[in-house]
């Protein structure tokens, strides 16, 4: 199976480095990043590009663009793992809609596109008969959309509730076991390489809401949109806030909530039970899903991370692979 | 509320049975076996919800069964729920957040755990709310979040899976 990759961050790398080591079958046949390509159909040496890339900041050819990869390689799966752009899910989207119009599956980790046009993206792949698998923009490594797709098919899911953001749940865990007084908590994210430098989007939920949103339209059938969710972040929270829950046994966590039948989707601080599956420490991310038949199952397990994240582009890769496309001999 | 029945098949639906006529919901029946008195007469502790307004109704019915009525216990409030506010608790007139919730009749709030760090800083604060049933609840969680909405004040709920 031939590939062609877009983004050479971390996630990028780590994708690359796992083709590399593990003899899976998949040969990379172009890559890009946001100022450089390398197109080879007979497949790239992934030592040199990811030597490229660490020597010069740019992985081949300044005279290629993503776009050049997206139209002029040969490929089987557009891998598109650029970091989100939330407002617009450009340049990923317009990256996504022509490899889709061209006949190719698409594997994502970019919450931008999916989020923001998920009803386009999907009746485009299925007008031309190919697949977008998009496992890794939630809950990084945990399976959580091949669980609601084929672990629970015919289940019908009555609700979602998530720990979804690293971040929050390490400030809300520091705060808790320290004491530390919110801005603390994320000053340490921050030294820990958890938060960003402007941390607005975990910490205000709308990181998490994104994330609400791709899961409540992979597994309903109205579509909903980042405006549908009630967003409520945790930068209001004290310390006090946090001791006063754990004299009753309780703590906080900021919870991803989708209940279609009451219409409820909503990111929001809540008080949960210390022994409750979703009170998880540090930067672990849980998914708790309803069903009528399956009853009640939890995911937990590491929501963010370079071969975290690999595996489970990897995972939607080999799912295509198996069910969807020719195996295609790896080049030596 | 404590019943004394008959030994006897049948017994204990007859007693039970007018619960649900005047449309009530039996929480929990525990039948004292052990605990036998005079005539092979059984007691029976039912914990019940039921409309205030229909109780005497609900005696009657149960006489008539010839069920003897022991003891009936009164717990208005049967819904808990605890929840965090946090914001400027004082200084947005803390009687009348309290009040908002205790004035609707149906639901009050009976703790009230409050950390306040310093006069310029938030609150925080940790409120026992109790309700008469599962919509009243809903409904004085309604006000609060109002109140808080309307005093910015960050409500922090608890996290309660559906049924």
């Amino acid at each position: 199976m031939r590939v062609a990759l877009l983004g050479m961050g971390s996630v990028g790398r780590g994708v690359l480095q796992m083709i590399e080591e593990k003899d899976l079958g998949i040969c990379v046949t172009a890559v890009a990043d946001s100022r450089s390509a390398l197109i080879d159909k007979d497949g790239i040496s992934i030592d040199e590009v990811l030597e490229a890339k660490a020597r010069n900041g740019f992985c081949g050819d300044r005279s290629l663009t993503a776009m050049d990869v997206v139209t002029g390689a040969v490929y089987d799966v557009l891998v598109e793992v650029t970091p989100t752009n939330a407002d617009t899910g450009e340049p990923a989207l317009t990256h996504i809609l022509s490899a889709l119009e061209k006949g190719h599956h698409v594997v994502t980790s970019n919450k931008g596109p999916i989020s923001r046009d998920f009803s386009r993206i999907r009746s485009l792949a299925a007008a031309k008969g190919v697949q977008v698998r998009y496992e890794a923009t939630v809950g990084g490594a945990i399976p959580v959309m091949h669980m609601l797709e084929h672990g629970l098919a015919g289940n019908r899911v009555l609700a979602i509730f998530g720990v979804l953001n690293g971040t929050c749940n390490f400030i809300l865990t520091r705060m808790a076991a320290e004491g530390l007084t919110y801005e603390q908590a994320l000053l340490e994210a921050r030294e820990m390489g958890y938060a960003e430098a402007d941390p607005t989007y975990d910490v205000k939920g709308i990181d998490p809401a994104i994330k609400l949103v791709i899961l409540a339209n992979t597994f309903c059938r109205k579509p909903v949109t980042l405006e549908d969710v009630d967003i409520t972040g945790i930068d209001l929270l004290t310390n006090d806030a946090l001791r006063l829950a754990e004299e009753q046994h309780c703590t906080i966590r900021l919870i991803a909530e989708a209940i279609p039948d009451r219409g409820i989707l909503r990111v929001a601080p809540r008080l949960l039970p210390l022994s409750h599956p979703l009170v998880v420490e540090g930067t672990l991310n849980a998914i708790t899903i309803e069903t009528d038949m399956a009853g009640e199952i939890t995911l937990i397990g590491k929501g963010a991370g370079s071969v975290e994240t690999a595996s489970a582009i990897i995972g939607d890769l080999l799912y295509i692979r198996d069910f969807h496309a020719e195996r295609h001999p790896k080049k030596a | 509320m404590k019943l004394e029945i008959k030994d006897a098949p049948g017994q204990l639906l007859a007693a039970l049975k007018p619960i649900s006529d005047v449309g009530g919901n039996i929480i929990a029946v525990i039948h004292q076996r052990d605990e036998k008195h005079r005539g092979g007469m059984l007691s029976v502790q039912i914990v019940l919800e039921l409309p205030e307004q229909r109780l005497k109704e609900l005696t009657r019915m149960i006489r008539e069964q010839g069920v003897n009525i022991q003891r009936i216990g009164h717990e208005r409030l049967l819904y808990q729920k605890a929840v965090m506010l946090i914001g400027h608790l004082i200084h947005t007139d803390l009687g009348d957040t309290v009040d908002r919730i205790d004035c609707t009749g149906f639901a009050e709030v009976t703790e009230l755990n409050i950390s306040m760090p310093a006069i310029t800083q938030v609150s925080s604060a940790r409120l026992l709310i109790k309700a008469v049933n599962k919509e009243d609840m809903e409904q004085a969680m309604a006000i609060l979040r109002r109140v808080a909405k309307e005093k910015e004040f960050l409500l922090v709920e608890p996290l309660e899976e559906i049924e």
